[in-house]
């Protein structure tokens, strides 16, 4: 069984990327499928079941995003070995940029586009920063200059990644990339893995259901902006 | 490397290597610590503000490292790219591609055949660098020999440059920011200077001037592709430029191929345009997948090139004449003889 961590920030190309990537990999006859986190709905399974991919969803709901992956990833994993997959995708949105749901010995993707700016890549956290390989999208609508500028700024931010183009429309590079995944080292069980980074903490009044703004409210893991 | 980056102080390292600036960009409190050492600087960052980064302090002092050297490999000189050769694979009904092309250097090879034909399959080829690996069974050599695979995935071996109709500039900056940014990324020495050669070159392609501080999403089509195409032939890091189409809007599209070719790029162009598909040197036939021919551009298809370069200067005229107001009551008798 291979797993791949795949995160990006909303509306980077993750699925349409993971769309054109994965028929690559059903022409070599591998079966994959995909388990897509997201907060309040999606519709983006019925994509991937058209392609006759296996596709779950799991909503996060009012939980932080990350913290929901975690604690259902290795029942995914089950879900898949149960269905005979050769390969589970697991595709999450980054929300606040600090998200990082990528574990050690598993492969690490990070989707980006081009749209988001050159100085994205120095914002984004753990999920650009401790990717294997980042996938950068939309380039067949900026500049040269711009697609250069960007992926050296992506480079900067992570040096050791492979970083590699991938155009969701026609799935230019898409065939590259599945060649990558299928290097992606083996996983039976991720009982005992970490994950490369620490998520985001929040433990505070407000995670409780609280709803009332005030001092007198705020009670937990509590920060104060420096206004000053 | 570690040993001799350690002991600086972080404004040595500053003024030694500038574009460390950029890695520290998003690291706290700079002011402060730019007498301490590079090392002491990493040891001082509280284990709080590592954990708002994102990034634990091993990691950290591991990304610096690699940064720095991935920066220093940039200024390396690359193997020049002199030529590049396509070896043939097979069709989409499995038929055998007879064919082995070798382009060099300034040269420009056109590519034409209908939509959904493979013209992307085969540029996506040359992209990969396709070793028997790819659907088409093609096999890619640069310099008549098999490349360094690292190429693939190196950002900054990348061989083909884009160019299609489809692209705008997104950033908000003046065209003169614009280019001295790229040129940084390009670790440039003489940044000033290569910027406003290159702004003055865009302008000589360009049928409407346009100023060093005017915005780039701003300019006119013309003057996009223009700025696009100076700044691809002077600082993308890319020996292959690939093009698709070239609308004969407000640009001077003759001397913008030529600048590419004077700067030794290999050009491979998409068009279904009669007149830049005759400026090309050869032009490839793509059929159900596969190379079907090589076209070399004959002395007479070469002689009706400046024919249609003059129809192609009428018709320019005739719409100028739209633009500014006026009537089309007058076809150049030339235009009416074809018609």
């Amino acid at each position: 069984m291979q797993l791949i961590t795949v995160a990006g920030p909303p509306s980077a190309g993750k699925t349409s990327v993971m769309l054109k990537i994965i028929e690559t990999l059903q022409e070599e006859t591998l079966k994959v499928g995909v388990i897509k986190f997201d907060c309040l709905s999606t519709q983006d399974q019925i994509l991937y079941q058209k392609k006759g991919i296996e596709a779950k969803i799991g909503l996060s709901g009012n939980l932080c995003p990350d913290h929901f992956f975690v604690s259902n990833v290795q029942d995914c994993l089950t879900w898949s070995q149960k269905n005979n997959l050769d390969m589970l995708i697991t595709e999450s949105a980054g929300l606040c940029n600090r998200c990082s749901p990528h574990i050690r010995d598993v492969m690490a993707v990070c989707v980006i586009d081009n749209l988001s700016g050159v100085n994205t890549p120095r914002k984004v956290g753990p999920m650009l920063k401790l990717a294997d390989i980042v996938i950068i999208t939309k380039g067949d609508i900026v500049s040269q200059a711009e697609r250069e500028v960007f992926a050296f700024r992506v480079k900067q931010a992570n040096p050791s990644a492979i970083i590699v183009h991938v155009n969701g429309i026609t799935g230019q590079g898409a065939r590259e990339v599945g060649q990558l995944f299928k290097g992606a080292q083996g996983v039976d069980s991720l009982t005992d893995y970490h994950l490369r980074f620490s998520m985001p903490a929040a433990t505070c009044s407000y995670c409780l259901g609280q709803t009332r703004i005030g001092q007198n409210f705020q009670m937990g893991n509590v920060r104060k902006m420096d206004l000053s | 490397m570690w040993d001799h980056l350690s002991v600086m102080t972080v404004k040595q390292l500053f003024t030694s290597y500038p574009y460390a600036t950029d890695f520290f960009s998003s690291l706290p409190n700079l002011q402060q610590s730019e007498e301490s050492s590079v090392a002491a600087y990493f040891a001082a960052i509280e284990e709080d503000t590592l954990q708002d980064l994102g990034i634990g302090r091993q990691e950290l002092l591991d990304q610096f490292l690699s940064f720095m050297l991935q920066m220093e490999k940039l200024k390396e000189d690359k193997v020049k790219i002199e030529s590049i050769t396509i070896i043939g694979g097979r069709d989409k009904q499995g038929k055998v591609e007879d064919i082995e092309l070798t382009i060099h250097a300034g040269e420009i090879v056109c590519i034409v055949g209908p939509t959904g034909s493979g013209k992307s399959r085969l540029l996506a080829d040359i992209e990969w660098v396709a070793q028997h690996d790819t659907p088409t069974n093609r096999k890619i050599l640069i310099n008549g020999q098999l490349p360094d695979m690292r190429c693939r995935f190196s950002v900054e071996h990348k061989l083909v440059a884009q160019l299609s109709q489809n692209m705008n500039f997104i950033m908000d900056l003046s065209v003169e920011e614009f280019v001295s940014m790229h040129a940084e990324s390009r670790m440039l020495e003489n940044i000033e200077e290569v910027t406003s050669h290159i702004i003055a070159k865009a302008n000589e392609l360009a049928g409407e001037q346009f100023n060093p501080d005017t915005p780039v999403t701003s300019l006119s089509g013309g003057q996009s592709r223009a700025l696009m195409i100076a700044d691809t032939a002077y600082l993308s890091s890319s020996p292959i430029v690939l093009i698709d189409e070239i609308e004969n809007a407000g640009i001077d599209r003759q001397n913008a191929l030529r600048l590419l070719i004077d700067k030794q790029k290999i050009v491979l162009m998409a068009t279904h345009d009669p007149i830049l598909a005759l400026m090309g040197d050869k032009r490839i036939v793509i059929k159900n997948g596969g190379i079907s021919k090589v076209i070399e551009t004959s002395e007479k298809e070469r002689e009706n090139l400046i024919l249609l370069t003059q129809i192609d200067r009428k018709m320019l005229a005739i719409r100028e004449v739209l633009r500014s107001g006026g009537r089309i009551n007058e076809i150049p008798v030339e235009l009416e003889e074809i018609i």
